[in-house]
C-alpha cells in the first residue's frame, strides 16, 4: 500500500528531528531582486515558528530517506530499529522547499539521509536536490547539505558549489564510544571529511595570483554534531573535542544533542530522560569559548569528574573558584576582565565602554544599560558600591545555587 | 523666551513629517523643554493651538551625525505617543553633544535605544510570522505566470517601509500582498507600494498548510518539552495568526502520554 505525501512527510520529518542544527545565518548576502528566481538570505537568520521542544523550525529539516544500511546503536534509523520506513524523490523535496519557502514558512532546506546503496550514491542524490533547485528553479534561500562519510571528494565540491553549508557529524565525542556504538563509521574518516572541506573553504576564499576566483564552496561554513549522554564521555572529554573541532577544523557551530529516549531504543544504551540541563550547560560552556575569550580547559579544570556544574552556569561557577580575582571596578577594567564576570554579556561590555567615555559608572546606571543588578552586585565596584567580605564567605556558593525544588511526581 | 509652542500631528505621523516640524524649532532655537509634541485626534479642531513659527533661513543649523538620525528614524517607527517629544529632545542634546547617543547610560539615550529595540524586534517578528497563503485566480491577465498569495498580519509599530524591501528582495516572482491594521504592503512584480490605510482582515484556506501543520507536529521532539523557551522564541500574541499553534495542546497531551508510559 502506498502511503501518502503527508504520511511519508510525518515520517522523514520525524527522523530528521534528533539532528539540532537549524541555523540560517552566517552565509552569503543574496536576493532574487530583478525578478530573477525565488528567496534571499539574511545575514542573522530567521526562525519561523517553535516547537513546544523549545527549538526554533527555520529550515524544512528532513531526510531523503530514513532506510539505512548502517547500524548505529544511538540513532532511530538504524538498520534494527524497527521504525517506519519511507523515501522522497528528488522532485518531492524541490516541491515542497519552494511551496513552504513561498509561504514563508522557511528560510531553505536542510537536507539529510540515511545510507542507501552506497555513500557515493546517497550523497549524489543529496547534491541533485540542491543542484535542481538552485539552477533548474533560480532557488537564491538557504541550503544546508548533510555530508555522507566517505563520499567522494568530487561530490563534495559539487556540493559546496549550491550549499550554504555543509555538516558531518562527529557523533561521540571520543573514538572509543564511535567505535562502539557506530561499527561502521570511522573518527578517521569523519575527520578526513572535515579537513578536506576547511581545505577546500580556505582555497575558496583565496583569490589565485591571475585574479580568477576559485568556485564557491560553502560560504556558511560547516558544523557538526555530539551526542550527550549516549557514552560514558565526560564534559571534560566533550569540550576538548569541540576545541579541536573549532581550531583544528574551523568549525562554524558545534551542536550538542541530549540523547533522546527514542521509541524502540536499542538495549546497549540507557532509556533515561534526555539529559537537557546538561545539554544546556555545554551551550553555555561553547559561548564561552567563542564569545567571552575563555578557554575549554579553563572552564572544566577545577571541576571534579570532568562535569560542569548541573547547579549553576560555567562563568558563574568559574568565578567562585577564581573569587581572587574580584570584585572588578567597572569604570576601569579592560574588556577581557569585564568579560569575566558573572551576568555581563560582549553587549552589555561594549555599552559599558563606550558609557564609561562619557560619565563615571554608578550602580544605578547599570540598569539602564541592561545589567542586572543583582547578578553582577557581589563582583564589582563603583564608586557608590563595594561588596563587603565576598572573597571570606564560605556559604558563597549557597548564596548562588537555585532554591531546592519539589521533586515532580513521574 | 518662555512661551510653549504645541505641535500637533498625526498618530501614524512619518519620519518626515515630525522632521519638518522638527527642523523649523531646531531653526528657532526653540529648546525641548518648551515644545508640547501632541498627537491629533478625531475631536481636535484641526487649526487650534498650533503655533506659528517664524521662518528662518536654512544655514543656520546644527547637524547630527549619521547613527544620530538612524536612531530618530527607527524611534519614530514606534507606536507610543511619546516618542515626537523624545526624538526632539534626543536631537536637541546631540546637536549640542555629538558624542551623546553613544552613552547608554544616558536616561534619554536608554529610552531610545528602548523604542529602537522594540521596533527591530517587531521587524524581526514581520519577517518571521508573516504567511502567505495562496489565492486562486480566474483566468489570470495577460497570460501572466505569477501566482498571487496573501497574508495578514498585526504589527505593532509602524514598520511596513522598513520591511517592504526585505518582502520585495525574497518574493520577486510572485504576486503578494500583505494586510495589516496599520496599512498594507503590495507587490506586483516590479515595486513594492505600501500605503498606511488600516486593512480588514482576510483568511484563505491553502491546501499546503495541511503539509506544514504535519511537518510542525512531526519535527517536535516529545521526549523534550521546554514550553518556556518555545515562548520566549514565539511569544503568544503571534499565536492568534499562526496557525499551527492551535496543535500544541494535543501535542503536549500526546507527549506526557507517551512520558508516562
Amino acid at each position: 500500500m502506498k502511503r501518502t505525501f503527508s504520511e511519508r512527510l510525518a515520517i522523514l520529518s520525524d527522523a530528521a528531528k534528533y539532528d539540532a542544527s537549524c541555523a540560517s545565518s552566517g552565509t552569503e548576502k543574496r536576493t532574487s531582486k530583478g525578478g530573477k528566481g525565488l528567496g534571499s538570505t539574511e545575514s542573522s537568520g530567521i526562525c519561523h515558528a517553535h516547537t513546544p521542544d523549545g527549538r526554533c523550525i527555520s529550515l524544512l529539516k528532513i531526510l531523503m530517506t530514513n532506510f539505512c544500511i548502517y547500524d548505529c546503536a544511538y540513532c532511530i534509523n538504524r538498520i534494527s530499529s524497527g521504525v517506519e520506513r519511507a523515501r522522497f524523490s528528488v522532485e518531492d523535496i524541490v516541491w515542497l522547499t519552494l511551496e513552504f519557502y513561498r509561504r514563508n514558512y522557511i528560510e531553505g532546506l536542510f537536507l539529510s539521509s540515511g545510507i542507501i546503496r552506497s555513500s557515493d550514491y546517497t550523497m549524489e542524490e543529496l547534491v541533485r536536490v540542491a543542484r535542481v533547485l538552485r539552477l533548474e528553479h533560480g532557488f537564491r534561500g538557504y541550503i544546508h547539505l548533510k555530508t555522507i562519510p566517505d563520499a567522494s571528494p568530487d561530490l563534495l565540491a559539487e556540493a559546496g558549489l549550491y550549499a550554504d553549508r555543509l555538516s558531518i557529524n562527529v557523533e561521540l565525542p571520543t573514538e572509543k564510544g564511535l567505535s562502539l556504538y557506530a561499527p561502521e563509521k570511522n573518527a578517521a574518516g569523519i575527520r578526513g571529511a572535515m579537513g578536506h572541506i576547511r581545505g577546500r573553504m580556505e582555497a575558496a576564499a583565496e583569490k589565485a595570483p591571475s585574479g580568477r576566483r576559485p568556485p564557491r564552496f560553502a560560504p556558511g561554513g560547516q558544523s557538526t554534531q555530539m551526542i550527550v549522554g549516549a557514552d560514558e564521555a565526560t564534559d571534560r572529554d566533550i569540550l576538548s573535542s569541540s576545541a579541536t573541532l573549532y581550531t583544528g577544523y574551523r568549525l562554524r557551530r558545534v551542536y550538542y544533542s541530549a540523547f533522546s529516549p527514542i521509541p524502540d531504543a536499542s538495549a546497549r544504551l540507557p532509556v533515561i530522560r534526555p539529559p537537557l540541563l546538561r545539554e544546556h550547560r555545554l551551550y553555555q560552556a561553547d559561548w564561552l569559548f567563542r564569545f567571552y575569550g575563555f578557554g575549554f580547559q579553563e572552564i572544566t579544570e577545577s571541576r571534579p569528574g570532568g562535569m560542569l556544574d548541573l547547579d549553576m552556569d560555567p562563568k558563574l561557577s568559574w568565578a567562585l573558584d577564581h573569587r581572587a580575582l574580584f570584585p572588578v571596578d567597572i569604570n576601569r577594567a579592560d574588556r577581557e576582565t569585564l568579560l569575566r564576570i558573572p551576568g555581563i554579556g560582549p553587549r552589555s561590555v561594549a555599552a559599558l565602554l563606550a558609557a564609561r567615555k562619557h560619565r563615571t559608572v554608578r550602580l544605578e546606571d547599570l540598569e539602564r544599560l541592561k545589567i542586572s543588578i543583582r547578578k553582577v552586585r557581589p563582583f564589582i565596584t563603583t564608586p557608590d558600591w563595594r561588596p563587603t567580605r565576598l572573597a571570606d564567605r564560605k556559604d558563597l556558593r549557597a548564596l548562588f545555587a537555585p532554591a531546592p525544588a519539589q521533586l515532580s511526581l513521574l | 523666551m518662555t512661551r510653549l509652542h504645541v505641535v500637533t500631528l498625526p498618530a501614524d505621523a512619518s519620519f518626515q513629517t515630525w522632521r519638518d516640524h522638527a527642523r523649523k524649532l531646531l531653526r528657532n532655537d526653540i529648546p525641548a523643554s518648551f515644545v508640547e509634541w501632541r498627537v491629533r485626534s478625531a475631536q481636535d479642531d484641526l487649526f487650534a493651538e498650533e503655533s506659528v513659527l517664524p521662518a528662518v533661513a536654512e544655514g543656520c543649523q546644527r547637524t547630527v551625525r549619521r547613527g544620530c538620525v538612524k536612531l530618530l528614524q527607527r524611534i519614530l517607527c514606534h507606536s507610543s505617543p511619546d516618542r515626537f517629544a523624545l526624538a526632539y529632545r534626543v536631537l536637541w542634546r546631540a546637536g549640542r553633544a555629538p558624542g551623546l547617543i553613544r552613552d547608554a547610560a544616558d536616561p534619554d539615550i536608554a529610552a531610545a535605544n528602548h523604542m529602537a529595540r522594540q521596533v527591530r524586534h517587531d521587524v524581526h517578528h514581520m519577517k518571521s510570522y508573516v504567511r502567505f497563503s495562496e489565492k486562486q485566480v480566474a483566468g489570470s491577465v495577460s497570460g501572466s505566470q505569477a501566482r498571487h498569495f496573501v497574508s495578514w498580519f498585526e504589527p505593532e509599530h509602524h514598520i511596513l517601509e522598513i520591511v517592504a524591501p526585505f518582502f520585495a528582495g525574497r518574493f520577486a516572482d510572485m504576486n503578494w500582498l500583505i494586510l495589516t491594521p496599520k496599512g498594507s504592503v503590495a507587490w506586483d512584480g516590479a515595486e513594492a507600494v505600501v500605503t498606511r490605510e488600516p486593512c480588514a482582515r482576510e483568511t484563505l484556506e491553502d491546501e499546503t498548510g495541511h503539509l506544514w501543520h504535519t511537518y510542525y507536529r512531526s519535527v517536535f521532539n516529545p521526549a523534550r518539552v521546554k514550553m518556556n523557551a518555545m515562548r520566549s522564541g514565539m511569544p503568544r500574541k503571534f499565536w492568534k495568526n499562526l496557525p499551527e499553534t492551535g496543535l500544541i495542546p494535543e501535542m503536549l497531551a500526546e507527549a506526557a502520554r507517551r512520558g508516562a508510559g
